[in-house]
């Protein structure tokens, strides 16, 4: 094993990077000779890392960068600009990593040029690995990140972000679930701490809290044939406490300061299900007001939809199917929740079908097998 | 090694010989049938033939070019429509004969009552695009 673990290589490539543009140089070049440094130090290291691996990396980077410079002889006035930077030392400051992450979620960046550019830059994964969790060739990944880097190689660090961007990037990587060797949404989760490290701001708080509490029921949501468990029927002796008890205190703290926004709401939404050791003791009245606080936040038809099933819990399958009425049936998972709803008013025939309609529409083929199987079941059972 | 496209549809083949809609079957008769597909996917890694496997969703639509400055026609899905694919698995074998065994394999998974589908695959040899070296 070599001392170059994947922890530490994914802590400090984002680092590294920070410091290489905060002393002028641009980003695609800046992450390219990271990642050449990252391969240096993988030959060279051996078995034990230096004594400040952070300023190993920042030397042999930073070096390299110059080496690339230099050689583009029609390009004079730049290097004199890179000569005249400090020498390699002090290490990055939190700024530097905060800045990469405005960048990588940089509004001119389409969501999966945003993702692709976060997992790499930040996360410190390469591109095959990227490419494999995505399901697409590592051609077309590479080709994604390049344009990417083009994209915004003329932003400065110092250009005040949207944390806002920076999330919903964040949020997306998680939802990516996991294919292959490597986890998106453990990447994801990795990638909030680190932010969550660097700032207050609440809603970051909030959605690490709510990866936290997702990620805790992670053990019980699906079988080991892959078969998927919905949150009514999940072992919850499965579940990560330790995990969700860190996320509900991330939360609380994030609650106290008094600016709600959409993940806290959600966040708050998972804690009351990880509160409940057996789904009969869910406080569903509590989860409904949570929505409401949701939806009035939001406005967002997938959380109507979501409230919904609440309000089917809380208040029976009709005021469920009431709180449904006016949503588009086009939204995604509408056909679903609508069968779930009648199921639980009664009728039954016209939930077999709509489970059957549901799984048509599927975009995921564990959730089309569920959905298959729940018509199954139900027209078993009606003989 | 020729490879071969093993085609699935939702309409367009003659009828199977077990032809039960999936929603009526027992719940444990929809997991064997998965389990089946995975399974039949991993030996297929492991005897070397496996290429690649895909199930497409069936609401599907049809986009044509309509002139420059014009919005593309987008139209369906169609009820009515003759030929849906399911989805495929793609397999690279040493003979047409190994092809059949497994499109015949891939046909016999197991359907309502325990009982082989049945079902028809479209077999289709791809066109090879690499120069032949031996000319």
């Amino acid at each position: 094993m070599s001392a170059l673990d994947a922890g530490l290589v994914r802590s400090l490539a984002p680092q590294v990077i920070g410091v290489l543009v905060r002393r002028g140089a641009d980003f695609a070049s800046a992450e390219d000779a990271v990642q050449e440094a990252l391969l240096a130090a993988h030959e060279q290291w051996g078995q034990e890392p230096p004594r400040d691996p952070k300023a190993w990396l920042v030397t042999v980077a930073w070096r390299r960068h110059l080496d690339v410079v230099r050689s583009e002889s029609s390009r004079r006035a730049r290097e004199e600009r890179v000569d005249r930077e400090p020498p390699p030392g002090p290490t990055p400051s939190d700024d530097d990593t905060l800045g990469l992450y405005f960048l990588c979620a940089h509004p001119s960046l389409s969501p999966s040029a945003a993702t692709a550019l976060t997992l790499r830059a930040l996360g410190g994964l390469t591109t095959r690995q990227i490419a494999e969790a995505h399901l697409v060739p590592e051609a077309t990944m590479a080709q994604r990140i390049s344009r990417a880097k083009r994209t915004v190689a003329d932003v400065s660090l110092d250009t005040p972000g949207d944390l806002s961007t920076v999330l919903r990037v964040l949020y997306l990587v998680f939802t990516e679930g996991y294919a292959g060797e490597v986890d998106l949404a453990a990447e994801a989760v990795r990638l909030a701490r680190q932010l969550a490290a660097l700032t207050d701001e609440p809603e970051v708080h909030g959605l690490l809290a709510l990866f936290l509490l997702h990620h805790a029921r992670r053990p019980a949501r699906t079988l080991p044939d892959g078969r998927l468990v919905p949150l009514d029927e999940q072992d919850r002796s499965l579940w990560d406490t330790a995990l969700a008890a860190e996320g509900i205190g991330l939360l609380q703290g994030a609650l106290a300061r008094d600016r709600l926004g959409q993940y806290q709401a959600q966040a708050a939404i998972a804690a009351l299900h990880a509160d409940a050791r057996r789904v009969e003791e869910t406080d569903w009245v509590q989860v409904v007001e949570w929505y409401d606080e949701l939806v009035a936040l939001t406005g967002s038809p997938v959380h109507r939809l979501n409230r919904a099933v609440a309000v089917g819990e809380a208040d029976g399958g009709r005021a469920g199917l009431r709180a449904l009425a006016d949503l588009d049936p086009a939204l995604p998972r509408y056909a679903a929740v609508s069968a779930h709803l009648h199921e639980r008013a009664g009728d039954l025939a016209d939930a077999a079908r709509l489970y059957a309609e549901a799984a048509a529409v599927a975009t995921r083929t564990a959730e089309r097998d569920h959905l298959t199987r729940q018509a199954a079941r139900l027209n078993r059972d009606r003989g | 090694m020729a490879k071969y496209l093993m085609l699935k549809h939702y309409v367009g083949s003659p009828a199977p010989t077990n032809d039960v809609p999936m929603d009526r079957w027992t719940p444990e008769e929809v997991d064997a049938h998965v389990r089946f597909m995975d399974d039949l996917a991993d030996r297929l890694r492991e005897s070397g033939e496996f290429v690649d496997a895909q199930a497409l969703s069936p609401g599907g639509r049809w986009v044509r070019f309509d002139g420059e400055g014009r919005p593309p026609v987008v139209d369906g899905p169609f009820a009515e429509t003759k030929d849906l694919i399911a989805g495929w698995m793609a397999i690279d074998v040493d003979s047409e004969e190994r092809a059949i065994e497994v499109a015949a394999e891939l046909s016999g998974a197991p359907a309502a009552g325990g009982r082989p589908l049945g079902e028809w695959i479209e077999l289709r040899p791809f066109l090879d695009d690499r120069p032949n070296a031996a000319e």
